[in-house]
């Protein structure tokens, strides 16, 4: 942790940018693809940034990691699968839904069912419940009823 | 000798605080009225007493008391006084003592105008909101004192962190703990409601205003904290699903669904364990937030006072709060009998639904949050949940929110037909669909986010207006019209709200939809062409700022020839705290920003220059002061003030003067 933000401190202090001119690929569609695919890939230094908007040296090699397979005629996930194999799967910022990772995608959608169906059955009771409110109020309201009403 | 006096000040809050804690709580119960009473004064006094703690603080800010920990570490006499002022709570001691005081600020407006409330409920209230008070001056005092002193006082301080060094950011704070805490009120009800074992219809009407404002601040809050985001960080992201946003976030949109719960409460006397159990869980995630941005447990921008100690004390807060709530909530599970009776098409199956949806958006918010903790305590796998995982699951949920707003919205109480709600609205949804077609059309295909998004901003909007219109009733125009101005607050602002909401989604999807971006080395005197824009970078000069040194650049932008504005984007240096930070240069239009930033000199003389242009930017924003408005329309609302207050016709209950 100490070691992260030392490294962090030391980065900003020595500021590079975020995509520069001459990391641009020639070709504007392997380009497109570099862009997506760095979009999707957390700059380990950081906190929460992806390497296309980061500025952090490490961010910068990433990217011309990146642009390099996929010059070398990579698809995108051998790209993806790559940089994976080197770094972990701490780097993609959309985790696969593999393993216990299918919890936290699943989770979700089965909160969904979960409240709805509960929201569900809690409606279909109120629809058949004896009309409390039709019973008229009590006295205790009543008389608060009356209170008001004199004011 | 006022730091010290602050310091004692403090203490003291602490220990009326206790008193009002106790005291209140024993005479509700006994029925003794005296002792019920005393919560009044004594939330009077904690505030003036936590006011003048915080005033001293804020005094040794200005004036640069250098003996002072707290102030060495995050000031310098260089720095312009709006961020002296603001360097009060751009650190984790200070933002407690705010904390504190607005927790106090809202305890001592529920004494004050709290005056219709039956008075055993408002002594346990003020009971309540005081015990939240103590943990926190405990928290202050023994794990994060801001009056600590140095023996040796340097010459001159670190300064503050320059990226808090912003207008937009020095306001951020307050209204997002404005927010945070104005849900501690909702808490304080819903406990009080739960000791005193009654929840019925007032209930609902007396912690919906305070519910309304907690959500009206953290709108602007949050509102404040992406606008500086988009133009400070200097990519012009507005919203990065860091954990620490998240974490305001999920308050949110818990209290966004408490809002609407609350309505069903008050008009038909139905979902109330559920509407209670809400506002616990509104504030436990206030109080979750405070915990993620304060311990370290998760990395996140907001690098913050990360201490293991700090983290522990406030997870203890957590745990003794919602577990004592819980606990006291399924005790008392009997006292929350639903009366009102509904079909399945009805106004209020439709808030159901709106609360299923927010409240399962803010669960997928949670777990998207903490499961990279979780992963690795669990399964040892060190991974991230970014923003491709959150846009792909959250967004479902606020198309379907507001696929059926409008629907809902117009839904009569208890019992309904589709075919009769829809018969105002298909026009409107027609012309809607025709609309996305277009859009789809004139992007000539492509991703489906700007056509969805645009169409459902369209519907919810003239749904909106379609809404507040049959409000009016029949009539000659003259006369709905005349009727239309006397509707009462809680119509305009839920149209108005509803509006705000419709706003930020069209801004969101055409933003994310078509920005576009150009990255080049520019020379000086050097005109490009960027969709449909030139671009000339004129001049690029060193500047001597305040406490900083800045590289500007003067760069114009023209449209069809015409010089439209001349940019000034900079990257600055704050020499003392050694950080740069980077300045972009926006043209802030109606229906796009241009968006320039100045990067690094290059070898061969050029600059590093980005272009962007970002259509329909502002639009995010000003959605999020438009749901601000509707929010203090639906406050003025009549009902609010007869419900609170009526006797001496005082001011609305919420009426709470922003910091």
């Amino acid at each position: 942790m100490k070691r992260l933000v030392l490294a962090l401190g030391l980065l900003l202090a020595a500021p590079a940018q975020a995509v520069t001119p001459d990391e641009i690929l020639d070709d504007p569609a392997l380009e497109a693809r570099a862009r997506e695919i760095s979009k999707g890939l957390r700059c380990l230094v950081c906190r929460n940034e992806n390497i296309d908007e980061s500025n952090a040296e490490l961010a910068s090699d990433l990217r011309v990691l990146v642009r390099e397979r996929l010059v070398e005629g990579d698809s995108d996930e051998e790209v993806l699968d790559y940089v994976v194999d080197r770094y972990g799967e701490y780097v993609l910022l959309k985790p696969t839904a593999t393993g216990a990772n299918l919890v936290l995608w699943i989770a979700g959608p089965a909160m969904l069912l979960v409240a709805g169906g509960l929201g569900l059955v809690y409606v279909r009771r109120r629809g058949s419940a004896p009309d409390a409110a039709a019973a008229g109020l009590s006295a205790e309201e009543e008389a608060r009823l009356r209170d008001i009403l004199e004011e | 000798m006022i730091v010290e006096l602050g310091h004692f000040a403090l203490v003291l809050a602490a220990l009326v605080a206790i008193v009002q804690m106790i005291v209140p709580m024993i005479g509700a119960s006994r029925q003794w009225s005296g002792w019920m009473a005393a919560a009044v004064p004594a939330a009077t006094i904690q505030f003036l007493l936590v006011s003048a703690s915080f005033a001293a603080l804020t005094y040794a800010f200005v004036v640069s008391d250098f003996s002072l920990r707290l102030v060495v570490m995050n000031s310098h006499t260089a720095k312009p006084m709006l961020y002296k002022i603001s360097g009060v709570w751009g650190n984790h001691e200070g933002s407690m003592l705010l904390w504190v005081l607005i927790l106090a600020l809202f305890g001592a407006c529920a004494a004050w105008f709290g005056g219709n409330l039956k008075p055993s409920l408002k002594a346990r209230v003020l009971a309540v909101q005081a015990s939240i008070s103590v943990a926190f001056y405990a928290f202050i005092l023994f794990t994060s004192n801001p009056f600590l002193r140095l023996a040796t006082p340097p010459m001159n301080g670190e300064d503050l962190n320059p990226l808090l060094q912003d207008p937009g950011l020095a306001f951020h704070p307050p209204f997002l703990y404005l927010g945070y805490v104005g849900l501690s009120m909702a808490f304080s009800f819903a406990v009080a409601a739960l000791i005193e074992g009654k929840v019925d219809a007032a209930w609902g009407r007396w912690v919906r205003p305070w519910t309304l404002a907690a959500w009206l601040f953290l709108t602007i809050g949050i509102g404040l904290g992406s606008w500086w985001a988009y133009y400070e960080l200097g990519w012009g992201g507005f919203w990065f699903w860091d954990p620490v946003e998240n974490a305001s976030f999920m308050p949110w949109l818990l209290a966004a669904a408490l809002l609407h719960s609350a309505i069903v409460v008050e008009k038909r006397e139905a979902l109330k364990s559920w509407t209670i159990l809400l506002a616990i869980m509104a504030f436990g995630f206030s109080l979750i937030g405070t915990f993620l941005v304060r311990s370290g447990v998760i990395t996140s921008v907001h690098a913050f006072a990360n201490d293991p100690e700090r983290g522990v004390f406030i997870l203890l807060i957590l745990a003794v709060f919602m577990g004592g709530a819980l606990t006291l909530f399924a005790a008392r599970a009997n006292v929350m009998q639903a009366k009102g009776v509904f079909a399945m098409v009805s106004r209020e199956s439709a808030l159901v639904a709106n609360n299923v949806l927010l409240a399962v958006s803010a669960f997928v918010v949670f777990v998207g949050t903490v499961w990279p903790l979780f992963a690795e305590l669990a399964f040892d796998r060190k991974l991230s949940v970014g923003a491709p995982f959150f846009n792909a699951a959250f967004t479902p949920f606020m198309v379907a929110l507001t696929a059926i707003l409008p629907i809902g919205a117009m839904l009569p109480w208890k019992r309904g037909t589709l075919a009769r709600t829809m018969q105002p609205l298909w026009g409107v949804l027609a012309l809607s669909v025709a609309f996305g077609a277009l859009v789809w059309v004139m992007q000539t295909g492509g991703a489906m986010l700007a056509p969805v998004g645009l169409a459902l901003a369209t519907w919810v909007t003239l749904g909106a207006l379609v809404d507040l219109w049959s409000r009016t009733g029949r009539g000659d125009i003259s006369s709905r019209l005349r009727r239309l101005r006397n509707l009462p607050g809680a119509d305009w602002g839920k149209t108005t709200a509803h509006i705000g909401l419709a706003v930020t989604v069209f801004g969101i999807s055409g933003l994310m939809a078509w920005e576009s971006e150009d990255i080049r080395v520019a020379r000086i005197g050097e005109r490009f062409e960027h969709a449909g824009y030139e671009v000339e970078l004129r001049d690029v000069r060193d500047v001597q700022g305040p406490n900083y040194v800045s590289t500007m650049a003067t760069m114009a932008v023209y449209r069809d020839g015409d010089e439209i504005a001349v940019l000034h984007p900079e990257k600055r240096v704050y020499p003392v705290a050694g950080m740069p930070t980077s300045e972009a240069g926006i043209d802030n239009g109606f229906l796009r920003d241009v968006y320039l930033v100045i990067g690094d000199a290059q070898a061969d003389g050029g600059y590093a220059v980005r272009t962007y242009i970002r259509p329909f930017a502002n639009w995010i924003w000003a959605g999020c002061i438009i749901m601000g408005i509707g929010g203090v329309f639906s406050l003025t609302d009549r009902r609010y003030r007869i419900a609170a207050g009526a006797r001496k016709r005082r001011a609305p209950a919420a009426g709470v003067p922003a910091e």
